[in-house]
Order: C-alpha cells, then sequence, then structure tokens
C-alpha cells in the first residue's frame, strides 16, 4: 500500500502529529455527501403532497414506507430533535408551517447538510412561487417537482446556486409558454 | 389538420385540468374515492384522443392521482407517448410521470430506449435536461447499458448545464451497469477540472460517492484532490473532498498528516461558514465542547453531539468516558433517536472498571423502560456490553450470570434466546463459573412456573432451554440434583414449547445418571430405585407429546430406564455404565469454524463420490442445535445393552453414509465438527485470566451485591498493590496477552474476581484467516469495487466503445517485459479546450476507445543490470516470461492508474511509464485524429526529456513542427515525477481512412534516479482500426430508406457461425466495438448505421439464425466496407 502515493506528496513534517490527525478524521465522515433515498412532503393532517424517489422501488413498497413515516414523524413532538433512525435509514425532517418535508439518507450521511438542502428547496419554492404555501405546492405540484429536479439530481445534489436553479426553470418555463403561444394561447394558462 | 388542432382545443376546453381535478378533489371530501374513480375514467377517455395536448394534460393529472396512491402503472404505454411529443411543455410532463412512476419492473420500459438517446442528442438542452433528470430516476440496467456511451459523451457537452447533469447521472449508471465505470472513469477524471464549478462539483460529488464505498481504488486520485481542496472555494465542494479523504486516510496514514494545514487554514479563513462547519470546528477542536451539544436544549444537536462522541470514541475512549454522567442522563431523554444513540455510545464506553456501574444503570431503566420495543434494545444492549470482546470487561462472571438471571424477570421480551445463548456460552467456556451458574440454573428450573407463566407469547422461556441443559450437562455441580430432577418432570412442563421439552428430556437423563452413580457410590440401592421409578412414572407424560422429537426421545429413554430397572432389581450396579452414556467434554466451536477450513487441494467438494443415493437420507442430516448432538453421543457410548460388534459396523455405516452425503457437511458444519474428533481437555486452548477469590454470595443473587463486593474487593487489591509497590515488587499478568491496547494502569490493577478460563473457540487447523463472509455478497456498491488502475482489459466493453487486443511483439534478447497499454480516440488535432469553443452547437461525437494492451519487451541498456534489484527483477523476469502477461501484469502493477488505457513499461523498478489514449473523431476535420497519451510513471524514478516517434506509414503521419524531419520525435511537454500522471496530445494526419493502420513507435526518456540517470526507451505500437474512424450516428429509419435506395453504395457480407449470444447482447457488441446505431429491429434482424469521419455512410443489416449471423454491408467505400466487416467478424467470431 505505500507505494500508492508518490513520496514527494509528503514532506517530512507529514510524518508527525499522528494522535492530532485521528482524531480529526473521525469527524470526516460527518461531512458526507448526500446520496438521498427519497423526500416527502406530507401536510399536518397527513396528506402526501411531494414524492420523490431516488431508489427504484414498487409501488406497494413506496406506499408502505410512506404511510410508516408519515404516521411515525407527525407522532413526534415539536421540541424533539429533526432526526431518527428508520430501519436501516436515517430520517431528517422539518417542518415549515404545516408542511413536513421529510428525507431519507444513508447512514454515514450528514444530517446537517440534509437540513440544509431540505432548507434550500423551501427557499428556492419560496423565491419561484413567492412566498410560498401548500396551496401553492398541491395546485402547481408539477413546477415544485421541475424545481427539485434541477436541484437534486438522482439524490444528489446538482446545483448549489439558487440563482442557477431558478433561471433554468424560468427559462424552461419560457421554452414552454412560447410554445404555448405558438399553438394557440389554448394551454393551461388560460385557466 | 387546423381544423383539427381546433377541435382538439376545443375539446379540451370542457376537459379538466390539474386545477380542477386538484379543486373538484377538495370540493369532495365526502366521496373523493368516488369522485376520483371518476376523473379517472375521463382521463382514460382522453388518452384516447389523438390529440397530444389533451393526452399530456391527462398525463399530468395521473402524475397527480399517483402521488395519492393510486395506481397509475396502466397508463405507462401513454406516458411514453407523451414522452416522445416533440414539444418540451409535453415532454417535460411526460417525463415527470414517467419518474414518479417507472421502475425496473415496469416493462414499456424498454421501449423508451430510442427516444431517451434521441432527446439526450437533442439540440434543446432543456429536452436533454429532463430527459437526464428522468433517466435518473428509472434507470434500468438495460437503459444503462444502451445509454451509457451517449451520456458518456454528454459528460463533454459544450453547456455546462447538460454536463452536470450528465455526470451526476453517470452514477447512477455505474450502479446499474458496473462495466461502464472503467472506460468512463477518465473522462469523469476529467470533469474534476472543469472549468464549470457546478460540473465540478459533480464530478467530486460521483467520484466521492465512488471511493467512500471503495476507497482503495481512488487513492491515487488523491494528488489531484488535494489540489482542488487547496484550490477550491465552493463550500460545497469542499465538504465533499474532505469526506473523501475521510474515506482515503484510513488507507494512506501520511495522507493525513498532509491534510492537517490545509485544512487548518480552511476552518479558519473562512468566514462564511455554515452551522455545518461549526459543527466540523466543534469536533475539530475539542470533544469538550460536545458537551456542550449534548447539554444544549436543541435537540438536534444534542443528537448530532452524541452521534460525533461515538466517532471520538472509536479513538479516544477515555476523552468520551469522562462524560459518562452526561450519556447517561441522555437514556432518560424522551425522544428515543437520542436514547438509542446514547445506548451505542455507552457500548464503546465500558471498561473493566466501569461495567458493573454502567450495566447496573441500564438495569434500572431496563425496570423503568415504557414499551417493549426500548426494553429490549436495553437488553440485547447489556448483553452487547457485556459479552463484547470476548467478554473482555467482565472481571466477575457469577455477576454476569446473575445479571442474566436477573433479565429473565423481564416479561414480554423477545429476546430470551440472548439470554440463553449467553448462558450456555458462559457455563460452556468460563469453567470455574460452572459449580455457580448450576445452581442458579437449577434455581431457574425450580422457578419455571414464573418464567414459563404464559408461554405462548412469551420468548422468554427460552432460557429454560439454557437452563436444562446446563443443569443437566454439568449435573457434577448440581448439590440438590434430586430437587432439580423432579422440577423437570413436573407436568407444568409440557406446556414448553417442543423444542424445549426435548431438551428437558435428554437432560433429564444426565440429571438421572449422575444421581444413580452417587446413590450407587453411597450404596443407596433403595434410593437409586427410588428415582429409576420417579422416572419410569413421569416420562409417559413427554411419550405422548404431539412433538416428535419430544416423543421419540422420551420413548426411547423410557425403554432403557425401563431395562435399568430390570438390572437394579437383579442387583447389577448400573451407574458406571448409565453415566459412560455422556461421557466427554463439549468444546465450543467457532461460529465460522466450518468455513474457514481450506479445502484441500484437488477435492471437488461437489463432486459425486458415489452414484447418488436413491432414497432419502434426510434422517442423517445433522440437526443444529447444540443439544441434539446429544443423540449421535448417545449411540457412540451405549455400550452395555446393545452388542458391540454390531454397534461399530453401524457406527462405520452410518460414517460412510455421512460422508457420502453431500448434505451432511452443509448442514449443520460446527457440531459436527465437535465430534469428530474431540481432542483430549488438554488440547483445548485456554485463556488464562489470574487471581484472586472466588466469590460466593449466599440465597438468590442479585447482581448489586456484586457490585458492591467488587467495590471492595478492588479496594482490597488495591491496598495490597500499594503494599507490593513498596516492595518493588511487580509481576507481569497474563491478562497482557489478551488485550494490552487501551488499558491504563488503574484499569489493570482490577483484577478478576475469579480464578477463570476462557475457552476459546475452536478453529480448524489450518483455517484461512480471511474475514470475507462478513461481507454482504449483495451489497450493490460491491459491484462497484472495481479496480481504476487496472489497464481496461478487451473483454470490457461500453455499448459503442472499443478494445482491441494488440499483438504482442518480443525483441529476444530483451531482459525485461514491458506492458504498454493505449487506448485512442480519432479525434481532432486541435487541443480539447479549442474544440469545445468552436463546436459550440455542434453536435460533437466523441469516442473512446479502449485500450489496447500491448506487451512488449523490451531492450535494455545494460549497465543497469549489475545492481542487486536488478538482480531480482531478473529473476522475476523470467518467471514472468513463463506466466502468463496479463497475471504479470497485476502483480506487479496492482497499482498504476490508467485511464482510457494505458501504456506502460517497466523496464525497471526505475522507470515505468504508463499511457493512455485518447482518439476523438470530429466531422470537422477529415483527415486528422488526435491521440491524447496519458503516461503514468510508475517507477519511483524520476521521468524526464520523454520524447515519443513513431514511424510514419505513407498513410498516416504523425503531425510535426515545421522544419523537423520524420526521424525527429516530439517532445513530450512536462516530466514526470514518480507516481504521476500527465496527458499529451499528438496529432496524426490521415490520407484515407478505408484502411487500418499500425504504427510503430517509440518513447525515449531518461530515467534519474539516485544512481544516477541512464536513457530508457520503450516500442509500442499504435492501432488505428477501421472502425476507430467511425462515429455513432443516429439515423432515422426513412432517411436510412433513402441511402438504401440511392443505389451508390457498394456492398458485401459476411456471416459467422457458432453465435451463442442473444441477438440484443450482439447488437450491443456491434455497437460498441463498431460504432454502429440501430436504427431499426424487428426480431431478429437489425439495419445498423454510422458514419466515418470522412463522410462515408455504412449501412448494415444484421440478421442472426440459429447459431449464426449474417451481416449484409453497404458503404460509399468498398475497401472501408470490407475491413469493417473484417474487423466485424473478428469481433463476432470471439462471441
Amino acid at each position: 500500500m505505500s507505494v500508492l502515493l508518490p513520496i514527494w506528496f509528503f514532506s517530512e513534517r507529514d510524518l508527525f502529529e499522528t494522535q492530532r490527525l485521528r482524531l480529526m478524521l473521525f469527524f470526516f465522515p460527518l461531512l458526507s455527501i448526500q446520496q438521498m433515498q427519497f423526500m416527502l412532503l406530507f401536510s399536518r393532517q397527513g396528506k402526501l403532497r411531494l414524492q420523490k424517489w431516488y431508489v427504484p422501488l414498487s409501488d406497494k413498497e413506496k406506499k408502505k414506507i410512506t404511510r410508516e413515516l408519515v404516521q411515525t414523524v407527525l407522532a413526534r413532538k415539536p421540541k424533539m430533535c429533526s432526526f431518527l433512525e428508520w430501519r436501516d435509514l436515517k430520517i431528517v425532517y422539518k417542518r415549515y408551517a404545516s408542511l413536513y418535508f421529510c428525507c431519507a439518507i444513508e447512514d454515514q450521511d450528514n444530517e446537517l447538510i440534509t437540513l440544509e438542502i431540505i432548507h434550500r428547496y423551501v427557499e428556492l419554492l419560496d423565491k419561484y412561487f413567492g412566498s410560498v404555501c401548500e396551496l401553492d405546492i398541491i395546485f402547481n405540484f408539477e413546477k415544485a417537482y421541475f424545481i427539485l429536479d434541477e436541484f437534486l439530481l438522482g439524490g444528489e445534489v446538482q446545483e448549489t446556486s439558487k440563482k442557477n436553479v431558478l433561471k433554468a426553470i424560468e427559462q424552461a418555463d419560457l421554452l414552454q409558454e412560447s410554445q404555448n403561444e405558438d399553438w394557440g394561447g389554448l394551454s393551461e394558462d388560460i385557466l | 389538420m387546423a381544423l383539427k388542432m381546433v377541435k382538439g382545443s376545443i375539446d379540451r376546453m370542457f376537459d379538466k385540468n390539474l386545477q380542477d381535478l386538484v379543486r373538484g378533489i377538495r370540493n369532495h371530501k365526502e366521496d373523493e374515492a368516488k369522485y376520483i374513480s371518476q376523473c379517472i375514467d375521463e382521463i382514460k377517455q382522453e388518452l384516447k384522443q389523438d390529440n397530444i395536448a389533451v393526452k399530456a394534460n391527462a398525463v399530468c393529472k395521473l402524475t397527480y392521482l399517483q402521488m395519492l396512491g393510486y395506481d397509475i402503472s396502466w397508463a405507462a404505454f401513454n406516458i411514453i407517448e407523451v414522452m416522445s411529443a416533440s414539444k418540451f411543455t409535453f415532454k417535460r410532463i411526460g417525463y415527470l410521470a414517467a419518474s414518479q412512476c417507472f421502475h425496473e419492473g415496469t416493462d414499456v420500459i424498454m421501449l423508451t430506449t430510442n427516444q431517451i438517446r434521441k432527446d439526450l442528442s437533442s439540440p434543446n438542452q432543456y429536452d436533454t435536461g429532463v430527459a437526464l433528470t428522468g433517466l435518473s430516476c428509472f434507470v434500468t440496467p438495460d437503459l444503462a447499458r444502451d445509454l451509457a456511451n451517449d451520456i458518456m459523451t454528454l459528460m463533454s457537452h459544450t453547456k455546462p448545464y447538460i454536463r452536470k447533469k450528465a455526470v451526476l447521472i453517470m452514477y447512477k449508471v455505474f450502479l446499474k451497469y458496473p462495466e461502464s465505470l472503467r472506460p468512463a472513469f477518465p473522462r469523469l477524471k476529467e470533469k474534476l477540472e472543469d472549468p464549470d464549478p457546478g460540473v465540478q462539483s459533480a464530478a467530486v460529488n460521483v467520484i466521492c460517492e465512488l471511493a467512500r464505498r471503495n476507497p482503495k481504488n481512488y487513492l491515487s486520485l488523491a494528488p489531484l484532490f488535494f489540489k482542488l481542496m487547496t484550490s477550491s472555494t465552493n463550500n460545497w465542494v469542499l465538504i465533499k473532498i474532505i469526506k473523501l479523504f475521510g474515506a482515503l486516510t484510513p488507507l494512506e496514514p501520511r495522507l493525513g498528516k498532509k491534510l492537517i494545514e490545509p485544512l487548518t487554514n480552511l476552518i479558519h479563513s473562512t468566514s462564511a461558514m455554515s452551522l455545518l462547519y461549526e459543527c466540523v470546528n466543534t469536533v475539530i477542536l475539542c470533544v469538550q465542547k460536545l458537551r456542550i451539544l449534548i447539554e444544549d436544549s436543541d435537540q438536534n444537536l444534542k443528537y448530532l453531539g452524541l452521534l460525533a462522541m461515538s466517532k471520538i470514541l472509536k479513538t479516544h475512549p477515555k476523552s468520551v468516558q469522562s462524560h459518562k454522567d452526561l450519556i447517561l442522563q441522555c437514556l432518560d431523554d424522551k425522544d428515543e433517536s437520542i436514547r438509542l444513540r446514547a445506548l451505542d455510545l455507552l457500548y464503546g464506553m465500558v471498561s473493566k472498571k466501569n461495567l458493573m456501574e454502567i450495566v447496573k444503570k441500564l438495569m434500572i431503566h431496563v425496570d423503568k423502560a415504557e414499551g417493549t420495543t426500548y426494553r429490549d434494545e436495553l437488553l440485547t444492549k447489556i448483553i452487547d456490553i457485556c459479552s463484547q470482546s470476548n467478554y473482555q470487561y467482565i472481571t466477575n462472571f457469577e455477576w454476569y450470570i446473575s445479571i442474566l438471571v436477573e433479565l429473565t424477570r423481564l416479561e414480554g421480551t423477545r429476546h430470551g434466546h440472548l439470554i440463553a445463548a449467553q448462558m450456555l456460552d458462559v457455563a460452556i467456556r468460563v469453567k470455574a463459573i460452572r459449580k455457580f451458574a448450576v445452581s442458579q440454573m437449577a434455581m431457574l428450573l425450580d422457578n419455571a412456573h414464573l418464567i414459563a407463566s404464559n408461554t405462548q407469547r412469551n420468548g422468554i422461556c427460552e432460557v429454560l432451554y439454557a437452563a436444562a441443559w446446563i443443569c443437566g450437562e454439568f449435573s457434577e455441580h448440581l448439590e440438590e440434583a434430586n430437587q432439580t430432577l423432579e422440577a423437570m418432570l413436573r407436568p407444568k412442563v409440557t406446556t414448553l414449547p417442543g423444542h424445549i421439552q426435548a431438551v428437558y428430556v435428554q437432560n433429564m437423563v444426565k440429571l438421572y445418571a449422575s444421581i444413580l452413580q452417587q446413590k450407587e457410590q453411597a450404596g443407596e440401592k433403595e434410593a437409586a430405585q427410588e428415582i429409576t421409578q420417579l422416572m419410569i412414572e413421569r416420562l409417559p407424560q413427554f411419550v405422548q407429546s404431539a412433538d416428535l422429537e419430544v416423543q421419540e426421545r422420551a420413548s426411547c429413554i423410557l425403554q432403557l430406564i425401563k431395562y435399568i430397572q430390570k438390572l437394579q432389581a437383579k442387583e447389577v450396579p448400573v451407574a458406571e455404565e448409565v453415566i459412560a452414556l455422556f461421557a466427554g467434554e463439549l468444546n465450543p466451536v467457532a461460529p465460522k469454524a466450518q468455513k474457514k477450513v481450506p479445502v484441500p487441494e484437488g477435492l471437488d467438494l461437489d463432486a459425486w463420490i458415489n452414484e447418488p443415493p436413491s432414497d432419502s437420507e434426510s434422517e442423517d442430516e445433522k440437526p443444529k442445535t447444540i443439544f441434539h448432538e446429544e443423540e449421535q453421543r448417545h449411540s457412540r457410548h451405549r455400550q452395555p445393552e446393545i452388542d458391540e460388534e454390531e454397534l461399530a459396523r453401524r457406527r462405520e455405516a452410518r460414517k460412510q453414509e455421512q460422508a457420502n452425503n453431500p448434505f451432511y457437511i452443509k448442514s449443520s458444519p460446527s457440531p459436527q465438527k465437535r465430534y469428530q474428533d474431540t481432542p483430549g481437555v488438554e488440547h483445548i486452548p485456554v485463556v488464562q485470566i489470574d487471581l484472586s477469590v472466588p466469590l460466593k454470595v449466599p440465597g438468590m443473587p442479585m447482581s448489586d451485591q456484586y457490585v458492591k463486593l467488587e467495590e471492595e474487593r478492588r479496594h482490597k487489591q488495591k491496598l495490597e498493590k500499594d503494599k507490593k509497590k513498596k516492595k518493588q515488587k511487580k509481576e507481569k499478568r497474563g491478562k497482557h496477552h489478551r488485550h494490552n491496547s487501551l488499558h491504563t494502569e488503574s484499569e489493570e490493577d482490577i483484577a478478576p474476581a475469579h480464578h477463570v478460563d476462557i475457552i476459546t473457540e475452536e478453529m480448524p487447523e489450518n483455517a484461512l484467516p480471511s474475514d470475507e463472509d462478513d461481507k454482504d455478497p449483495n451489497d450493490p456498491y460491491k459491484a462497484l469495487d472495481i479496480d481504476l488502475d487496472k489497464p481496461l482489459a478487451d473483454s470490457e466493453k461500453l455499448p459503442v466503445q472499443r478494445h482491441r487486443n494488440v499483438e504482442a511483439l518480443k525483441s529476444p534478447d530483451s531482459e525485461v517485459p514491458l506492458v504498454e497499454k493505449k487506448s485512442k480516440k480519432p479525434k481532432k488535432k486541435e487541443k480539447k479546450h479549442k474544440d469545445k469553443e468552436r463546436e459550440k452547437g455542434k453536435k460533437k461525437e466523441k469516442e473512446k476507445k479502449v485500450v489496447e494492451e500491448e506487451e512488449e519487451e523490451k531492450k535494455k541498456s545494460s549497465k543497469h543490470k549489475k545492481k542487486k534489484h536488478k538482480k531480482e527483477k531478473e529473476e522475476k523476469s523470467k518467471d514472468k516470461k513463463k506466466s502468463k502477461k496479463k497475471t504479470h501484469h497485476s502483480e506487479e502493477e496492482p497499482l498504476e492508474s490508467v485511464q482510457n488505457g494505458t501504456l506502460e513499461d517497466e523496464p525497471l523498478p526505475v522507470s515505468s511509464c504508463a499511457q493512455t489514449y485518447d482518439i476523438q473523431g470530429n466531422l470537422q476535420n477529415d483527415s486528422q485524429v488526435t491521440v491524447s497519451v496519458i503516461f503514468e510513471n510508475k517507477s519511483t524514478s524520476f521521468l524526464k526529456s520523454m520524447e515519443l516517434n513513431v514511424l510514419d506509414s505513407l498513410n498516416t503521419k504523425m503531425l510535426r513542427p515545421e522544419g523537423s524531419s520524420v526521424h525527429d520525435g516530439i517532445p513530450v511537454p512536462f516530466q514526470l515525477p514518480p507516481g504521476i500522471s500527465n496527458e499529451a496530445q499528438f496529432v496524426f494526419t490521415l490520407q484515407s481512412i478505408v484502411m487500418a493502420q499500425k504504427l510503430k513507435g517509440t518513447l525515449s526518456f531518461i530515467v534519474k534516479n539516485d544512481e544516477g540517470s541512464t536513457h530508457e526507451k520503450l516500442d509500442f505500437k499504435l492501432h488505428f482500426s477501421c472502425a476507430s474512424y467511425l462515429i455513432t450516428t443516429p439515423c432515422y429509419s426513412d432517411a436510412f430508406a433513402k441511402l438504401l435506395e440511392s443505389g451508390d453504395l457498394h456492398m458485401n457480407s459476411i456471416k459467422v457461425d457458432g453465435i451463442s449470444i442473444s441477438f440484443q447482447h450482439l447488437l450491443a457488441k456491434i455497437c460498441f466495438h463498431h460504432h454502429f446505431s440501430v436504427v431499426e429491429r424487428v426480431d431478429s434482424c437489425a439495419s445498423m448505421y454510422s458514419r466515418s469521419i470522412q463522410g462515408h455512410h455504412v449501412c448494415l443489416l444484421v440478421k442472426k439464425g440459429e447459431n449464426s449471423v449474417s451481416i449484409d454491408g453497404k458503404c460509399n467505400d468498398s475497401t472501408l466496407l470490407s475491413n469493417l466487416l473484417d474487423e466485424m467478424k473478428e469481433t463476432l467470431s470471439k462471441c
């Protein structure tokens, strides 16, 4: 193993301070990157508002998981922490007004980043809809998905810049609208 | 047409759109299901219409319904229709619906391949984007295989928006189609240095994700990541890189030291730090700060604080142990997440010193705990904590047994079997404790009615199983054997589960035997007969048992005892013989012992030794539990009653049968081992723990008493120790041998209360030390455990990629084998970045060629040979020549990093160099090809002044600077320190592309090391196949038909026999190796198309017969066609 890295890469000084190092390295796993399994949005009443699965599961399984999770999360009291272990996953959830945002991550993943991702998504929704509320998401649920898809891809953060995400969405929307006009203006935007 | 359109729109005005649907559902709260089923009917009508807008609207509504939990899989085909709409508006909805409801089981998904491919290559980046997004949700192994190359191409798209997505989705592709990893990896690596931060971060993301699953394969990237870490300012990227280093550092400790400085800098310089960074800071700087986190009222922080602690714990148990109070406090938290975390921590925190105390606290929690789940969790934790590392922390086993006994008072736990297993394990392995254990178990048996009150739901009665066995097996330690026997014969016992009764029955005989012996020795004949009578009276209740096992054992034993009674009546002493039934000692066998037995050479376990037996011999299969073994031993030692000879014969026969029965070994290996050749007791490996006085606590033990006693004892010990110290006597303790790691002085001071032998579990001789069995073979990431540094082999293929073997050249007098591998891509002469700029908006085809391995042996300057390491090398190389080239390769250079392909040489340990080729074809320039070579230095010496030269052919020439002659090499514009790789590009001009080309070349370089510098060179061959001039170009069937009709194409055909692979696979091979794309496929017939960089059209018609494949080809150039077909024939004949 020792030949793996070129010797010049290390200086003499590198060869000291083992203890300190080890301590630090333990913590690196805390800074994990995200590999999200799925994201659920549901209301206080337990109504699902949005679901995004980054792992392929059958509908039956999805329903079962959703049911279990919604129950578990709703049963928790407001003061409790945002994390729970569930099966072999970690669940990170946060409540915004009447909506719960709930993500499942793997064991090594970082809960705090996940919270940030949730928050970032809420911010994006907020920017896009202009003080977003549950109804916005219900009535424009496809937009909510589009935004999510621009932000996360396959469970990984694909764009860290809020501006870029919104720009991509707006441009895609523009494209959609111009096509709709071609088509005779009878599209859903008249309704 | 227009009318139809308008009509469609008018129709549509009366349809519900999504908003109407949502409103409708909200307005029909009472009869939602009915309303929705109405809506679904409407949707079905809408889907039948031709108007794509109507369909899209319907699909959009369906997507909403899907979220509400309705099944919409029936509409999968309609979804695909909407996906293929030309308008982005609809396409977007189609892909959304697909990503929500398609999964691997969706059968129509295979219909999407071509549509997705088309969208991926759409000029509109949002079409591509939407396709990529969708694909990320429903990619299947088939899609991954078919589209891997397209996605790989997109990784070099001009728009960062697309590159970013393509890079991310590659990870999903790798998971589904691991073969794509190696061919795609070089480009992925390239993206680490992408000018766009988003793409860069995506690449970091994917590589980190890959690396953390299998870090060892990515170690060679460390320098690159290190550079990124010191240069990047994007926090998200930094986080990921640091994470990656976290995974790499355990493999390369020096790396960690290297990281300290940049990390510290980062921590101090970043001002806008997220909470996360704050946390990291805290964590790195001081464990003490974690305490603040845990004490915080914010539950999130508390949770993370505990989590962080458990990570520190692994290295610095001391620093965490001082926070024991806090952690114990967390056990009381109302939040279960937090309690469980705290429990985890406790597991790692115990030491000899605090074990008793911690367990005592836990026992209090067990009593208090509400809800069986948490209580069960506590119970398992207590057992885990105590039994960890071979009972390392237990100083007093009496205490442990009493804890176990106390745990049996838990009602409703599911974990009775855990407690039972512990009791058995301790009693078997800790000899000194047997007497005590037996007395406790006897008490349990006596109180069985308490434990087994409601047996059906109660898992705790499992402990009776252990209790009965322990009392029976070690009955010599039992004081009141009579009483215990009676307890076991109580009628109530028959309500226990069958397997427990069976153990009861078996062990009462053992008890009986020992009582009999006692009585006989004492001359109490009457008492002996009484006990026999008791057995005969009570056993029938078991004979009537519904459980076969119990019944069988009971009737056997009943007969035996009746026989004994007869003998007793004749006043024949029988005890000796009865006791002989159970002679011998049981040794514990390690759980994986059987697996570790190496299979002797030449033994094929699956081969039949004799013809398979006709009748079932299943009865010979070994039952799993320890106790069932008794039977067998029984038969071995049953001496007096049965004719010895007959017995021996049967035994022999049985052994024979067992040996012949292949299932025998499988069914329960370890117990078998135990019986086959039980070594004498003196052979049992024993770990000694010294010292101290055994304790006896009268009456029902309370573990608390032990805690108190233990404290006193330790105190006393300490005093003694102090005395000793004064006398300057130091004694070494045996303990040291067992665990010398974490023990501080104070801990060593605690000597175990008993003279304890812990019998280590037996392992077979020659046991293999592998721990492979710990790995989950189903782990999806395991498939990605791919050595990326190993050069690509020709068997590895991506669709539309190509690997070829290049013949090896051997020069007769060469000393040292060289290995060269190259991958080529036909590519424009211009440097890559230029290409990118120029090609904006144009479709760019990149192809990767896979690597060719060329092994060449190289002449070497003889001066070096005298050095020591050389001699070794020479010897090695001789060996190598004999062995296969590949083997040599993997043995010698398991670690080098390779891109697309590698060209390496290993003239000495001094210099070695790996090269990778990348050839990219571009439609803009029809006579040039760029070969990108990645050189990697695998030696420990410095390589410089590298020059690459090829022998030009008439057709193919290396582009040299003006004024230089054909004999001048092109200098490689860099030097290579050891282990480093870098890329150089060489441009070749081509006259004609109709023929394959081979160019010989030489790389010369100067090797510089401590011993001076030498000039070395390395020969290689470049192979430009015809297929490498082709560019995968999609073609639609109408255009294809026109092309064929035009009539100005030459025709040729081949036929290859003996093809056994599926047609699908075959097409994939052609696409992959020869850069074709499928135009149309009908049954076992397909049309394919490709285009050369000089604009030749190549059309193929591939037909598969039973065992053969025929390919008809048409092309503008007949030579090109025949060469291509020849190449194809070669590929196919290998199938």
